[in-house]
């Protein structure tokens, strides 16, 4: 297929993503260079190093969330280790959303049609969009390596580790290569990639978690697992690097086999029709935000019920690993403020479901901006719908469906706990007070968004940026030794640390009625102000 | 006659943007309105006043003998309203959207009449939002409002982007409309659609209005070209009013004459004898054109006070 033209739009797709893809980049370098640096200076000995390793390689639970450690000669090998599994995956969800981005949500858009109709060839946005993914995964892998190598860890096995990092970018980018030929929609195609990344994900996890015992060979059909068995600093597998590379090579070319056989615009899986008519449940703006919100509230809701269940499935094992190094247990009771190690851990769990659930609120609270500028508000405050009743029934979801995912995250986590230490029903019970108290502080965040997009809309993009900050600072504050005056920044410095610590009624009083005054100004300047 | 939208002297500024300056647009209960203006000249931001999605600076505002910011839901109940550009739920289908709609006014939609709706403009009510064309999507959009039972139709350019066969369709419906006595406010760029179904129409350019009535009136206001063969060079032309672009080439003469002083140029002619005479009343296009041709506002001035 024709490629001309990929040079231009690549320039392009780099320019318009400079941002985004610089955030990315540093957050996932981030999470790299920090991880190395921390385990420097929290298992400094071979024999830290050991005790980790046992704590973590003889708990199946942890085991399915990190791999098994492979070797503890080495920090870098530590770091390879922590980092392939879940960075991978993360890696892999940018390239995913990369591609998409610049080929199947731009012909749904229509603007590709635009280019196409230019001297651009026909494969030339696909290789733009594999050329932006692979351009950010060598950018990842890169960096990793030199800062590894230049940190004094051996040259090949930081090398291999880059590798393994941009083989995973490459691999899923040739996921999604795929995933954009069978989807119409951008959403669908994200959707198929996110589907295979979740299944990768899985299969790892669940090859490990069996360990010797079990199937293990599970692993082998992830590619997750394959970049987890390249194994830097150790094995040095340099073959699973070169199918990782194999692997997105022959999935793109079967992405350009696909694209030959269906016209722009087009997919390979049917559209499905829906009904002529709307069920007596659309009814209302109520209704339509249900329609709207249910299926996000209800992947949120699963993701949680499953976080749930991994956090407080391992709690049994968190006591061994924490006393395995006294760094990690100063930050999880600075954390988690309890002195009982496995209080303070759950307490941690909860707090970081907090932090995730924030992330719903703000998004499900933007879905009012997002319908504004859409102009699909318009027709509906056409049609004898007050403001504030279409606002309310948007919020809905930020205000209620976060309880509902801290709630879904409490009850499995308590299941977990109750689980692995005996007596479910009050483990349970403390797991979902434990997450209901979060809820003042994940309500701040909506009404920061709400306030924004009453009182200057054009700005209600800036909520996430309020998150950003507030979040950094609440996760790695603690571990960074942060004054508590800046930890007191965020909302969630303020929830009392349940379970394990004293109840206190006076602060969610107060986070409340913060985010009663935001939201109420917010919805007072809706009422007055211009609609689009 | 009632009058079913009153506007005068609306003003609205975005930042140093005047986009409405001093508008007035009066629509009679039962007649269909063309509102017509270029590119940018305040029609999407006059509707979007009428409908209290935006508020406006100064002037007054009466819809349907409310106020439209402070009645707006009372209002809303009464009138349906297609956007130009219209978008839809992605996940929600042609006719749950038409459904949704219905609802939302608090009236739903008549089963029968939507059903011919859906057939008379061919849509396939069980696509889902996002796979619609863009002309699709306005069907959606006019079967929502037709079938509604609003007395106040507010149509944003709602032909743009219908093939000829729909807008006929549309057309068919507009009239039906009428014949029903309901209102039908029809911003629109099409001058064959305006010259079909209008009763009045407003011109406005820059925010303002320039011209308002019947279409008869407003050729009234126009030129009409003149072109006859004399018996003897005339006299006393220069002291007619109204008379433009003359060209005299011994007894040919050739000009454009506003057509309130057409008598006192054929009279004149008349002294003069005529062998031959051509007049060709001002096409519509002709009557667009000088308000879409971007003069100063000075010639739009001369207009409205003749």
């Amino acid at each position: 297929m024709n490629i001309t033209g990929t040079g231009p739009l690549l320039r392009f797709a780099l320019r318009r993503d400079r941002i985004m893809l610089a955030c990315w980049i540093y957050a996932l370098l981030a999470s790299v260079l920090g991880t190395a640096v921390s385990f420097r200076s929290l298992y400094p000995t071979t024999s830290s190093r050991e005790q980790l390793a046992t704590s973590i390689n003889d708990n199946g639970s942890l085991r399915a969330l990190y791999g098994a450690v492979y070797d503890t000669g080495s920090i870098g090998a530590l770091t390879a280790w922590r980092i392939l599994g879940l960075g991978g995956l993360l890696l892999g969800l940018l390239c995913v959303l990369l591609v998409t981005r610049h080929t199947r949500a731009e012909e749904e858009s229509g603007r590709l049609e635009l280019l196409g109709a230019g001297a651009i060839g026909r494969g030339a946005p696909l290789a733009a969009g594999i050329g932006t993914a692979l351009t950010a995964s060598a950018v990842v892998g890169v960096i990793t390596a030199v800062f590894l190598a230049g940190s004094g860890e051996q040259v090949n096995g930081s090398l291999a580790f880059g590798a393994a990092l941009f083989g995973c970018g490459v691999c899923f980018a040739g996921v999604a290569a795929v995933a954009v030929q069978l989807a119409e929609t951008g959403r669908a195609a994200n959707g198929i990639g996110g589907a295979v990344l979740g299944l990768a994900f899985l299969l790892r996890a669940a090859g490990d978690a069996a360990g010797g015992n079990g199937p293990e060979w599970l692993l082998w059909l992830s590619p997750l697992g394959w970049a987890e068995r390249v194994r830097p600093y150790d094995d040095n597998a340099w073959w699973l690097v070169a199918l990782l590379l194999a692997a997105g090579a022959a999935q793109t070319a079967l992405g350009y086999w696909l694209a030959g056989r269906r016209d722009l615009g087009g997919g390979l899986l049917p559209q499905r029709p829906g009904p002529a008519a709307a069920a007596s449940s659309l009814r209302g703006s109520l209704g339509l935000a249900w329609r709207l919100q249910r299926g996000s509230l209800l992947g949120w809701t699963v993701g949680f019920a499953i976080g749930g269940a991994l956090l407080g499935g391992i709690s049994k094992g968190v006591d061994q690993l924490v006393s395995s190094s006294a760094g990690v247990q100063q930050i999880v009771q600075r954390m988690g403020g309890s002195s009982q190690v496995t209080n303070a851990y759950l307490a941690t769990a909860m707090n970081l479901l907090a932090m995730v659930a924030a992330v719903y609120a703000v998004q499900t609270a933007l879905r009012l901006r997002g319908e504004e500028t859409s102009g699909r508000a318009e027709p509906v405050l056409a049609s004898g719908v007050r403001r504030l009743t279409w606002a309310g029934s948007h919020l809905v979801y930020p205000l209620l469906g976060s309880a509902v995912l801290l709630l879904a995250g409490g009850l499995t986590a308590g299941l977990g706990a109750g689980v692995v230490f005996g007596d479910v029903p009050s483990w349970t019970g403390r797991l979902l007070v434990a997450g209901l108290v979060q809820l003042p502080a994940v309500w701040v965040f909506a009404a920061v968004t709400v306030a924004l997009f009453g009182l200057v809309p054009q700005w209600t993009g800036a909520a996430w940026g309020v998150l950003g900050v507030l979040l950094f600072i609440a996760y790695l504050g603690p571990a960074l030794n942060a004054g508590q005056w800046l930890l007191d920044l965020t909302p969630f410095t303020h929830i009392p640390k349940l379970p394990g610590s004293a109840f206190h009624a006076a602060p969610l009083l107060w986070l409340t009625l913060l985010s009663a005054l935001l939201a109420g100004t917010g919805l007072a300047g809706l009422r007055r102000r211009d609609i689009g | 006659m009632t009058t079913a939208i009153d506007v005068s002297g609306l003003v609205k500024t975005f930042g140093r943007t005047r986009a409405l300056d001093g508008l007035d647009l009066s629509v009679a209960q039962g007649e269909v309105h063309g509102f017509l203006g270029p590119n940018g000249a305040g029609k999407s931001t006059t509707i979007r006043v009428l409908l209290g999605l935006i508020r406006a600076d100064a002037g007054r505002t009466t819809l349907l003998g409310g106020d439209p910011w402070r009645d707006s839901v009372a209002l809303h109940r009464r009138l349906a309203y297609v956007p130009g550009d219209v978008t839809l739920w992605r996940g929600l289908t042609g006719g749950e959207v038409i459904d949704l709609l219905g609802r939302l006014r608090g009236n739903g939609a008549d089963r029968e009449r939507r059903a011919a709706l859906l057939e008379r403009f061919e849509l396939d009510p069980t696509k889902k939002g996002q796979t619609y064309s863009k002309g699709n999507r306005q069907k959606v959009a006019l079967v929502a409002a037709f079938c509604s039972d609003a007395e106040l139709l507010i149509l944003d350019e709602p032909t743009s982007g219908l093939d000829p066969l729909m807008e006929e369709v549309f057309r068919a419906c507009v009239a039906e409309e009428r014949d029903r006595g309901r209102t039908v406010l029809l911003s629109s760029h099409i001058l064959s659609e305006v010259e079909a179904l209008c009763d009045r129409v407003s011109i406005i350019r820059a925010g303002r209005t320039v011209e308002t009535g019947t279409l008869a009136e407003l050729r009234h206001l126009t030129r009409t070209s003149v072109t006859a063969e004399l018996a003897a060079p005339p006299t006393g032309l220069d002291a007619l009013p109204g008379l433009h672009d003359v060209e005299l080439h011994g007894t040919t003469l050739r000009c454009q004459v506003d057509t309130d002083h057409l008598d006192a140029l054929l009279r004149a002619l008349t002294a003069a004898g005529v062998r031959s005479l051509t007049s060709r009343p001002p096409t519509l296009e002709e009557l667009f054109l000088r308000h879409y041709e971007p003069e100063g506002p000075a010639a739009a001035a001369e207009v409205r006070s003749s």
